[in-house]
């Protein structure tokens, strides 16, 4: 069994996120970088169902060589090899294509994904990668289990449940519950030091959209506390101020 | 104990001087700290239990003898690396580090470094891999500041010693499996040896009543006409030397160590200074407190230094014994300085098991005090600067 697993190098979910002074970029400096924390629950279920030399894992990312530390980390919490397409990931489309174009050249059985990062949560790329293969998608999956070639998956949708059934190749976005993401033990450092991890150049692939700008939320204003007496402008206050109703 | 939100502090990018691995390493015993650790060690302490279910643990994140050659089953890494691991592993609890501090630099070190290739094969992969624990037995009922005075002996039998003494204070000591043991022999001469549990005349009882270092097992190392086969003697060293060796490495562990505790400190009470509002704000809007939040990430960056660049020294093998007592002083005392302000920001809430401010203070009223007391590195380094021993 051969999995590829997408990992992207996202800011530490505790970061401090800061934008240059026009909107338009995230100031990375001074941030740490992670794995997607979804792609760990990706990676931690493709070490799973390889384990006990049942097949393999490569990890890839689409990144500049500031991520080979989070790829590294991959390949110490148990991937056999990783890819790195060296290229800025400029939106979700170019993502895919590159993963696609990598996953053509390979023949994977499945390729796992997050399934959205925890950056922009665009949640686009397995589903467009699925597409770029013709290959089912599955987004959302919190339980991943393998027969033969056949693969059953649980989704959670609005109320309930959904049990899905496929066969190899397909692509999915792994959900929480999909299993626990794991910790590089010392052996798995050590090794990693030593694990292939292949630089490959990017295809073409067109820019379809374009970030313009960045706004962070509103911080929350502190409670307004009304006298007693007046609590009548309170729906004044709904009204007008905050425009509620 | 409320979930663990820890992070790090580092005001002089500190992290710069790192390198990817060791922030990895670092990272990865930061998660197993919080995945494993902190959501018990609180009702450990409240216990005084020493979880045993750590022991995998801290051998799978590789804190049981990380600098030791990979061939004898450690790590293979650098003393920055083994200073993290120590830092990581305080920042939950003095008691956790004490455990890997022992195997590592008291047990694995001499047999590594003093012991016979048999002894090396034979004993440092089991206690790399935990399925083999170890204590280092040094200190005597009588004999603390004063090693040299110890009292537990050796006598020459032709093909074996017998050792008799007694040994205190010893970390690990009531589940160990084996004892790095120092003793004088005839001559009186000291020498180091390693006593397997079992071996008769060789019983370790615990130590009760504690008030410090309650996560973690310490008990006394009794020896009753002992027979100590001559293979189990470590040959390649005699003296004091010997285990002022491995006080080097650990006293060095614990000067990482500290930060951790500190850090932990530190940052539980600048979140909770800006949350707690008294006055109509913030208590972290007070002159008071910044004073002493200022204060404590100042102490702690000044820490940060004087390790790295001792970790930089001893991966030289430069790194001097009074350098070692230097770092191991001013880094516990910071620590044990910035708990207890650390303790009067969160008030009340701070003597209580909901945060680890306390735990973090009585723990560190021992380690001030274990491995070379506060005042006497103060006089190794006053014996350093004037050539003057100033405790003999």
């Amino acid at each position: 069994m051969k999995i590829l697993v997408c990992i992207s190098h996202v800011p530490d979910t505790t970061a401090k996120i800061i934008f240059t002074p026009d909107n338009k970029e995230f100031v990375s400096q001074g941030v740490t970088f992670i794995i997607n924390p979804y792609d760990e629950i990706a990676l931690a279920r493709a070490i799973e169902l390889t384990d006990g030399g049942k097949g393999t894992v490569t990890a890839i990312n689409i990144g500049d060589i500031s991520t080979e530390p989070t790829i590294r980390k991959a390949l110490a919490i148990g991937a056999t090899d990783a890819i790195r397409v060296n290229a800025a990931p400029r939106d979700g489309y170019f993502v895919a294509a590159q993963i696609a174009q990598i996953a053509k050249q390979n023949n994977y059985d499945i390729i796992l994904c997050g399934r959205e990062s925890s950056d922009h949560n665009g949640a686009s790329v397995p589903s467009m990668i699925a597409e770029m293969l013709g290959v089912p998608a599955i987004s959302s999956a919190k339980k991943l289990d393998v027969e033969g070639t056949n693969a059953n998956l649980e989704r959670e949708i609005e109320g309930g449940k959904e049990m899905v059934s496929t066969s190899f190749p397909f692509v999915a976005g792994a959900s929480e519950g999909m299993a626990e993401p794991k910790i590089p033990n010392m052996r798995g450092i050590m090794s990693a030091r030593t694990k292939p991890l292949t630089v490959v150049e990017p295809v073409d692939a067109p820019e379809l959209s374009k970030i313009v700008s960045y706004d962070k939320p509103v911080s929350r204003s502190s409670v307004k506390m009304i006298a007693q007496e007046d609590a009548g402008k309170l729906w004044d206050m709904i009204r007008e101020e905050k425009k509620i109703i | 104990m409320a979930t663990d939100r820890f992070q790090g502090h580092d005001y002089y990018l500190m992290d710069e001087l790192l390198t990817e691995e060791h922030k990895l390493i670092r990272s990865s015993v930061r998660d197993w700290v919080k995945k494993e650790v902190s959501p018990i060690v609180e009702d450990a302490c409240q216990k005084a239990e020493f979880p045993k279910q750590w022991i995998k643990g801290l051998a799978e994140i590789g804190a049981f003898g990380p600098y030791i050659p990979e061939e004898y089953g450690g790590g293979g890494l650098d003393q920055i690396a083994y200073g993290l691991i120590m830092q990581e592993l305080e920042r939950g609890d003095s008691g956790l580090r004490s455990t890997a501090s022992v195997q590592s630099s008291l047990v694995m070190y001499p047999i590594y470094t003093y012991g016979s290739e048999e002894q090396r094969k034979k004993y440092l992969p089991k206690l790399a891999s935990g399925e083999m624990m170890g204590c280092f037995g040094l200190t005597e009922p009588d004999h603390g500041s004063n090693p040299n005075g110890m009292v537990s002996n050796i006598k020459d039998k032709g093909d074996h010693f017998i050792l008799n003494g007694a040994k205190m204070w010893i970390s690990n000591a009531p589940f160990a499996d084996i004892a790095v043991v120092w003793a004088k022999d005839e001559q009186g001469i000291i020498r180091g040896m390693i006593v397997e549990r079992g071996m008769k005349g060789f019983s370790t009882p615990e130590t009760h009543g504690k008030w410090s270092l309650r996560a973690s097992a310490t008990g006394e190392l009794v020896f009753d006409n002992v027979i100590v086969p001559k293979e189990n003697i470590l040959p390649n060293v005699k003296g004091l030397k010997g285990p002022l060796g491995c006080l080097n490495s650990a006293r060095y562990g614990i000067s990482w160590g500290v930060i951790g505790a500190a850090m932990d400190c530190y940052d539980s009470a600048l979140r909770y200074s800006k949350e707690r509002i008294q006055f109509g704000k913030p208590i972290g809007g007070f002159q008071l407190q910044q004073k002493k939040l200022a204060e404590m990430i100042t102490e702690i960056t000044k820490a940060q230094l004087l390790t790295w660049r001792l970790g930089v020294l001893k991966n030289e093998g430069r790194a001097t014994p009074a350098q070692i007592s230097m770092a191991k002083r001013n880094n516990v005392n910071m620590a044990l300085q910035i708990a207890r302000e650390a303790r009067q920001i969160h008030g009340g809430m701070g003597i209580t098991g909901e945060f680890p401010i306390m735990r973090h203070m009585m723990n560190l009223e021992s380690v001030i005090t274990y491995e070379g007391t506060h005042d006497i590195h103060l006089l190794i380094t006053g014996m350093d600067v004037t050539g003057i021993a100033a405790f003999e």
